[in-house]
């Protein structure tokens, strides 16, 4: 079978690249015996030990093909042997050496062509390292609009990359997307791979993005906390939380959208219905608040870049998992000031959400919709006057949760994208 | 009096998805398995000395079948106080639920003629991954979690199934079906992981059950 005769010719080059022996001349027959009598002719080649004949499928039983290799220096002598027993042969490798060169250039090709093209999976959830090369290989493939920017370093040390999408300017009106600021939440990283692909490739192509970047800047932090990232590779799939040490406490991590300061650490009731944790004090909660704002250093990262900046119009986050597509409050039950345009708006992208594969957002602000959470990071951003800020929960509802298959990933980030998009563009055509 | 309450809001939701959990304890098994799909409509009632009474309407999916819902109208009353006491939950569905019995008896017939007993882990894995062998004894544990949520449900909490940690059958000598589940339950209020342990047994005819259940304790290493 093809799929025998590649592992032996796999084998045939591991071995040759071990010992460094080669296969010049060296050639395969197959050989296709009619009955017993033959097969026994060739057991008795098999035990010619000088001949040194390695076979690749043995003589057992008639009708079955029997493929040896054969060195160079006997291949006249078995051809002999075999037309003088009227044993039918074919030959199917004239000179093994030259396949196994051409299948090592083939390799090499291959492994070239991957580096030097964008040959990343999209559809399936990568190591920390993984994503971090592919946000080199988008800045340079699509330097004339991306570069990366470190702009702080998590706790264990890590670099916080941004992506800077521009078209030139100086200090242009910008949008803040980031994902991944709870570790296990992957299809949100994942997503925001895709939509940094997806940004880079369709500038000149979509009018919509085209304009967009025309006029603004688009920055995306892809993963916000990669030192929760890594450790749910490596040690827990479930962790949501930075990795700090809490003093005092074996329990280790902060709520990284607990630490913002947004009524941080405050507990205000909601209007009709008990009131449930808004944020915790105790270090082994997972939404342990912290022990002040911004005492995340992948938090303070973020708020200084955007204080720094001075020009974010717009601030975008992705979580998931519920289908949600929310604006401010999180820690008070108060309407925000522009309740109105941010409900309007976030009810239109969830239609543009729900235009692709049909999957629905709820839509409202985080007090109502999902709970009273103080010290997250839109009722920051709102606070700090950036309007249009809007928080995500992506796919699913639940069925899978956070473990959410690979293969859902591209429509995922395919709808979320729609919905970003219908932001973005209002954004654009609004400036304030 | 019962007050209408935004079918988004989160009350509604958590309501909603105990019914969902327990509907599905009732009436799912290792072939169907029921989601909360929709709230159409909700309102609460505050009833004096007693707690609270949710009056839903919601749209259930079958899990199996995404294009299957049925409507289910339910009540749930959420005790005052004694926080060790279930909610009570009514509920109808409307019209019939699809007929499980060949996929059952498959199944069922399967794990009895396992010569060893059946063991499991992280289902679905790190990558979403279910294998086919395995949807029937994840859902399994989809329904039996059901009884646990509706057990330990409360205004305050919203649970959900995140993974089985591991599964073990445990062989009997009677017709039923024996697994001994490690689950672990994300609470999404309190965003917690809860690591919790439950018997489940199985029979075709006789529906799901979970004969014991305790919560775990999370590791402080982790």
């Amino acid at each position: 079978t093809s799929n025998m005769k590649l592992i032996l010719i796999f084998s045939a080059l591991f071995g040759a690249s071990l010992c460094l022996e080669t296969f010049v001349g060296h050639q395969v027959l197959r050989i296709e015996t009619r009955n017993e009598e033959e097969v026994k002719e060739l057991q008795l080649l098999e035990s010619q030990e000088h001949l040194e004949l390695d076979f690749w499928i043995n003589p057992s039983t008639p009708g079955l093909p029997v493929d040896v290799r054969i060195p160079a220096n006997s291949v006249q002598a078995v051809k002999a042997f075999l037309e003088s027993h009227g044993i039918e042969y074919s030959i199917l490798i004239e000179d093994l050496q030259v396949v196994l060169d051409k299948e090592k250039q083939d390799m090499a090709d291959s492994q070239q062509r991957e580096r030097g093209s964008n040959s990343f999976n999209y559809g399936t959830y990568h190591s920390l390292d993984s994503i971090y090369a592919e946000l080199d290989h988008l800045a340079s493939e699509y330097s004339n609009i991306v570069s990366k920017l470190q702009i702080g370093e998590s706790y264990e040390k890590r670099p916080l990359y941004v992506l800077k999408f521009s078209t030139g300017g100086r200090n242009r009106p910008a949008i803040w997307i980031d994902a991944g600021i709870h570790s296990r939440e992957w299809v949100t990283q994942a997503s925001a791979v895709w939509i940094a692909k997806k940004i880079a490739s369709d500038y000149g192509k979509d009018p919509s993005i085209t304009s967009l970047l025309n006029k603004m800047d688009i920055f995306l932090l892809t993963v916000t906390n990669p030192d929760g990232y890594v450790f749910t590779h490596t040690t827990n799939r479930m962790w949501r939380k930075t990795r700090s040490k809490n003093r005092g406490s074996p329990c280790i991590g902060v709520d990284p959208n607990r630490n913002w300061d947004a009524g941080f650490g405050e507990n205000l009731c909601s209007s009709f219905a008990p009131t449930g944790p808004g944020a915790s004090s105790n270090p082994c909660s997972d939404s342990y608040r912290g022990p002040s704002a911004n005492s995340e250093v992948e938090v303070k990262s973020v708020v200084n870049f955007i204080k720094n900046h001075g020009n974010i119009r717009a601030f975008l986050t992705l979580h998931s998992y519920s289908q949600l597509l929310m604006y401010p409050y999180g820690y008070k039950c108060t309407e925000p000031a522009d309740y109105a345009e941010l409900d309007a708006l976030g009810r239109a992208a969830a239609s543009s959400i729900e235009s692709l594969y049909g999957t629905t957002f709820t839509v409202g602000s985080i007090c109502t919709t999902i709970y009273q959470a103080s010290g997250g990071s839109i009722d920051w951003s709102y606070d700090y006057g950036i309007k249009y800020s809007f928080a995500f929960e992506l796919r699913d509802t639940g069925r899978y949760g956070f473990l959410l298959p690979a293969n859902q990933i591209i429509p995922t980030a395919e709808e979320t994208w729609l919905g970003l998009k219908k932001i973005m563009e209002h954004v654009r055509d609004h400036p304030y | 009096a019962a007050m209408e309450l935004p079918p988004s809001s989160y009350p509604a939701s958590r309501a909603a998805s105990l019914v969902a959990g327990y509907a599905c304890y009732r009436r799912g098994g290792p072939g169907r398995g029921l989601a909360l799909r929709a709230v159409r409509r909700a309102a609460i009632q505050d009833i004096d000395d007693v707690g609270h009474k949710y009056h839903l309407e919601l749209v259930l999916e079958d899990m199996l079948d995404k294009d299957s819902t049925v409507n289910c109208t339910a009540e749930v009353l959420y005790h005052l106080g004694n926080k060790n006491i279930a909610p009570d939950v009514q509920f109808t569905i409307e019209g019939e639920l699809k007929n499980t019995d060949e996929a059952d008896n498959v199944f069922y017939k399967r794990i009895k003629s396992l010569e060893k007993e059946l063991v499991a882990e992280n289902i679905p894995d790190s990558h979403g991954n279910v294998s086919p062998e395995m949807e029937p004894i994840r859902l399994l544990a989809w329904v039996a979690s059901g009884y646990v949520i509706w057990q330990n449900s409360t205004e305050n909490t919203n649970f959900r199934l995140a993974q089985i940690k591991h599964v073990k059958q445990v062989k009997r000598s009677d017709e039923y079906l024996e697994f001994d589940y490690m689950i672990l339950l994300h609470e999404m209020v309190s965003q917690e992981i809860i690591p919790w342990q439950m018997t489940v047994l199985w029979h075709p005819q006789h529906g799901v059950q979970v004969t014991q259940d305790s919560r775990q304790p999370k590791h402080a290493s982790e």
